[in-house]
């Protein structure tokens, strides 16, 4: 694997050998010594245009608990800010000694270009572009349901997939990278999908995704689903008219209280996921939030377990 | 180097029922140098050190004067993220690293592998263990020994001493892993 | 000097020589050189009337840096064109007489081929007022079409005062169907491919909401329309339904829309930016069938070269556009010849007569007769050629066609009898005193 641009370009063998390497790695975290020596002296840079303080913490611990230098590169009153360009910076910090390159972007394709262009030949982690993709929210999301459901079923998770699982994501598919990686490592591993939004926020050409599509919470919750994935509704979509108001909203594809009410009268062991940060009232409601189902906190454990197994994919290994 | 089928070029240097005999012999010394089976801790390296460790544990235990668990003296430790080679192959799964319940601080800690050979694999668990706690002595228990050292580093406890040429591969098939128990040389294709 | 140009196939009919003198078609027919003449092979090439562009952005004034008038029209001469107009969106923008007049001179000087000033509709293309469309219809460039290409006219009572305007002038408003609210940060084509790259989309609605506005108010005016860059199949159906109504509608397509399609932005190379952005491989072959059957009437280029810095970034700030004007004659052929849709015949028709018709360009797309201006393309149908956007003569390294193998190429372009292109490789501009 020499970049992870994209859940679309793993395979299902590539795709479990990450989560069970994520396995391990989150096995080392539980333990006193955190640190592990696998990417010693190599350097990793955290090349952020676009401000997500957890993501970027989440592969600054990961790099860091695999003993790996880190380099936080902030687009934000940088010289990228004055109008250096991507493919400038990119050759800047080839220059400075980077291993491999961690990229947060506005622009769908912006790691992707960079991956593509010879501009410089480092092994890219996307972590997150425009509305297209991020793959390790995607993988962690996938391990944590795969994860729980070991746990449940007593069972190993390493080799698994998520063979029948049904997933529901809901909210805003239109603008969500969460829900494209999402869709493609679902179906991938075996579960299937189905997208809850109000049509405003489903892009046209959705129906050709390899998923079913719903505008209704409430007969997908009754038809029986193991994960609802709840996506934050971004504040400026308000504005711009894809729905009334954010109490309309919130009635008929938040999670509310009355459908947690429904989940747990209906004795269903369906997961509450949210890749966060969280608008309580909004797409969730905090009794949902703060519910057992909630794994909110469990996907943030794993997300640094994930992107471990993701650094250590694409820095070990045979390199050109 | 550990692929079931051998070769034509290959000749057994160990059948199973050597391996039974020299592990039966590694056991006692191990008792011997411990001065019995007190604190003693056995940890494998993936993959076939463990079950070497396994059948050693069982030997020891079986020799205790009161009936002890074969499994509380055995336990795993993988070695794959202290490795030094990670750049250079493939990407390798890490297994997972089991210790007994109580744990290895203060214990001594015998490593059991299969084969001894530059004794990278055996720096790389010195490394391990020290993240997961700290023995009070490590000692190291192979099946063979077939020497081209590369770092300081030698065994307490030899199966079999098996001179060889570096183009040579040993391979050890062990019944839990791989159907069969006996050591091969295969001579470099 | 006189050129005999022996057994080329006019419009690819039976070989026959033809000779250039003092500037026109002197003779045809089967002729012996004489003296002062040079012999220029045509056996196994098609002779076609000099092609006339619609839609070409030749940059300057503003941005030198992305192409001159000099460098976009010897492009223009090595693709076999001998007129283009020039759109009006340089800096500052061609919304006076001043500006197209010295847009003209030069391409009057620069000598390789007419450039035909395009006037903007309204003042900096702002959209608000309408520009001095007499004046510069009056001025030495003699602006018939008017256009703010890359904008679009989008107020619709200002678009029916230009459509009436123009008419006092004989002029035409060639507008860039695009409805603006429906395209905020448009990216590419909406549809599968824009759902799953999260690239904002383009839709084919925008455009197509437009046309249908347009041809509408065309008719209640009784003015002119002209179409730029039609890029979708329901574009197609109203401008079919448009011209069976009787309404003045012309419409152009691009080269790039009849062989691209959104799967190339899978890619994220920004040479494939564009607008109107590439679409669905339906749309790329209703193009086709609406060339062949006569609802498009004419290949414009939108010929758009960028420096490498605008293309050399992330999609979202690459700029739009790509260059064409070396390459469109061949992804003519390609797509329309050599499929069969076409005979040479029609493609004289849709790159030279009509284009020249459209914009009132005289002495271009005419007949290849005895007494006409030698404006000609001499083709070899049967070359092909490896796509290098570093050899070609525009600034522009933008072709999106960089790398592909395409059939035909341009031999010799005669710009009133002077050779700009000879052997396949550009020769000498007309000299401005010709």
């Amino acid at each position: 694997m020499k970049h992870l641009l994209s859940t679309a370009d793993l395979t299902r063998a590539e795709a479990v050998q990450i989560l069970d390497i994520a396995g391990e790695m989150r096995e080392a975290g539980t333990r006193v010594v955190k640190k592990l020596p696998a990417l010693r002296g190599r350097t990793v840079v955290n090349l952020f245009f676009e401000d997500s303080t957890r993501t970027r913490i989440s592969f600054e611990a990961a790099a860091k608990r695999l003993s790996a230098d880190v380099i936080n590169f902030s687009a934000k009153g940088s010289s990228v800010s004055k109008g250096e360009s991507l493919k400038d910076t990119a050759q800047t910090l080839l220059a400075i000694g980077a291993d491999a390159v961690v990229i947060r972007h506005p622009d769908s394709g912006a790691p992707a270009r960079l991956a593509a262009t010879d501009w410089i030949n480092l092994p890219i982690i996307n972590a997150g572009d425009g509305t297209h993709e991020h793959p390790t929210q995607a993988l962690l999301d996938a391990f944590t349901l795969r994860r729980q459901l070991a746990l449940r079923d007593g069972v190993s998770a390493t080799g698994l997939g998520l063979d029948g699982l049904k997933v529901a994501i809901v909210g805003d598919i239109l603008h969500s990278r969460v829900a494209r990686s999402n869709l493609w490592l679902l179906n991938t591993l075996g579960a299937s999908v189905t997208m809850v939004a109000p049509p405003t926020l489903l892009p046209v050409g959705a129906e050709a995704w390899p998923c079913a599509i719903s505008y209704d919470l409430d007969e997908v919750i009754a038809d029986g689903v193991d994960a609802l994935m709840m996506l934050r509704v971004q504040g400026e979509r308000m504005n711009a008219a894809y729905f009334p108001n954010p109490r309309e909203y919130s009635r008929y594809w938040g999670l509310d209280d009355a459908r947690l009410a429904a989940l747990d009268a209906a004795g269903a062991e369906t997961l509450i996921m949210h890749p966060g940060p969280m608008n309580r009232g909004l797409e969730i409601s905090s009794a949902a939030a703060d519910s057992p189902r909630s794994t909110v906190l469990d996907q943030v454990t794993n997300g640094v377990a994930v992107r471990m197994a993701s650094l250590y994919m694409l820095l070990s290994g045979d390199l050109i | 180097m550990n692929e079931n089928s051998a070769s034509s070029g290959a000749r057994t240097v160990l059948t199973g029922d050597d391996i039974e005999r020299v592990l039966t012999r590694v056991a006692f010394e191990i008792i011997e140098a411990n001065k019995g089976i007190e604190d003693l801790v056995l940890l494998g390296i993936p993959r076939r050190g463990f079950p070497l460790a396994q059948r050693l544990a069982a030997r020891i235990a079986a020799s205790a004067d009161t009936p002890i668990d074969p499994a509380s003296l055995v336990g795993q430790l993988d070695i794959t993220l202290y490795r030094d080679d990670l750049r250079h192959s493939t990407t390798r799964t890490p297994e997972p690293t089991k210790l007994p319940a109580g744990g290895i601080d203060g214990k001594v800690v015998v490593l059991v592998d299969d084969v001894l050979y530059s004794g990278r694999t055996i720096r790389a668990a010195l490394d391990a263990l020290s993240d997961w706690g700290r023995p009070r002595i490590v000692r190291l228990a192979v099946l063979v020994d077939r020497g081209h050292r590369e770092l300081p580093i030698r065994a307490d406890h030899v199966g079999k001493n098996l001179p060889t040429a570096k183009s040579e591969k040993v391979r050890v098939h062990l019944a839990e892993i791989d159907g069969t128990n006996e050591v091969m040389i295969e001579a470099a294709e | 000097m006189n050129y005999l140009i022996q057994q080329a196939r006019i419009l690819g009919s039976e070989p026959q020589d033809v000779l250039i003198a003092d500037g026109r078609i002197a003779q045809l027919g089967s002729i012996e050189p004489g003296a002062d003449t040079q012999v220029v092979d045509g056996r196994g090439l098609v002779l076609l009337p000099g092609m006339v562009d619609p839609h070409t952005h030749l940059r300057e004034p503003g941005r030198e840096d992305a192409e001159t008038v000099e460098t976009g029209t010897r492009a223009a001469a090595r693709g076999g064109y001998t007129a283009v107009h020039a759109m009006a969106n340089s800096t500052p923008v061609a919304d006076t007489a001043g500006v197209v007049e010295q847009v003209y001179e030069l391409g009057r000087k620069a000598g390789w081929v007419d450039v035909r000033p395009v006037g903007a509709v309204t003042v900096g293309l702002e959209g608000k007022q309408l520009s001095e469309i007499g004046a510069m219809a009056d001025s030495r460039a003699q602006v018939k079409m008017f256009s703010d290409d890359g904008i679009c006219v989008a107020d619709p009572l200002l678009m029916r005062r230009a459509l009436e305007y123009v008419k006092a002038f004989d002029g035409v408003i060639a507008q860039h169907a695009q409805e603006p609210r429906l395209t905020e940060g448009a990216q590419m084509n909406e549809g599968e491919v824009s759902s799953v790259l999260g690239l904002p989309g383009w839709p084919a609605v925008a455009e197509e909401s437009i046309i249908a506005r347009d041809v509408l108010l065309a008719e209640h005016v009784g003015a002119r329309l002209h179409v730029c860059h039609v890029s979708t199949a329901g574009s197609v159906e109203i401008i079919r339904w448009a011209k069976a109504r009787g309404i003045q509608v012309t419409a152009e397509v691009t080269p790039h829309h009849l062989l691209l399609t959104d799967e190339k932005v899978r890619t994220f190379d920004p040479v494939f930016k564009v607008n109107p952005p590439l679409r669905r491989q339906e749309d790329v072959m209703a193009l086709r069938a609406a060339v062949a059957d006569g609802t498009i009437d004419v290949i414009g280029t939108d010929h758009a070269p960028h420096p490498a810095e605008s293309k050399e970034c992330e999609w979202g700030a690459a700029a739009m556009g790509m260059t064409g004007l070396e390459t469109a004659l061949s992804i003519v052929q390609h797509t329309l010849v050599d499929t069969g849709l076409l005979t040479w015949e029609d493609v004289a028709r849709i790159t030279s007569a009509t284009p020249a018709r459209i914009g009132r360009v005289a002495d271009q797309g005419r007949p290849i007769a005895v007494g006409e201006p030698a404006n000609l393309v001499l083709v070899d149908p049967d070359a092909r050629w490896i796509v290098d956007p570093y050899a070609m003569a525009t600034k522009g390294r933008n072709s999106p066609f960089a790398g592909m193998e395409l059939p035909g190429s341009v031999r010799a372009t005669f710009f009133h009898g002077h050779p700009t292109v000879l052997d396949g490789q550009l020769a000498t501009p007309r000299p401005a005193d010709a």
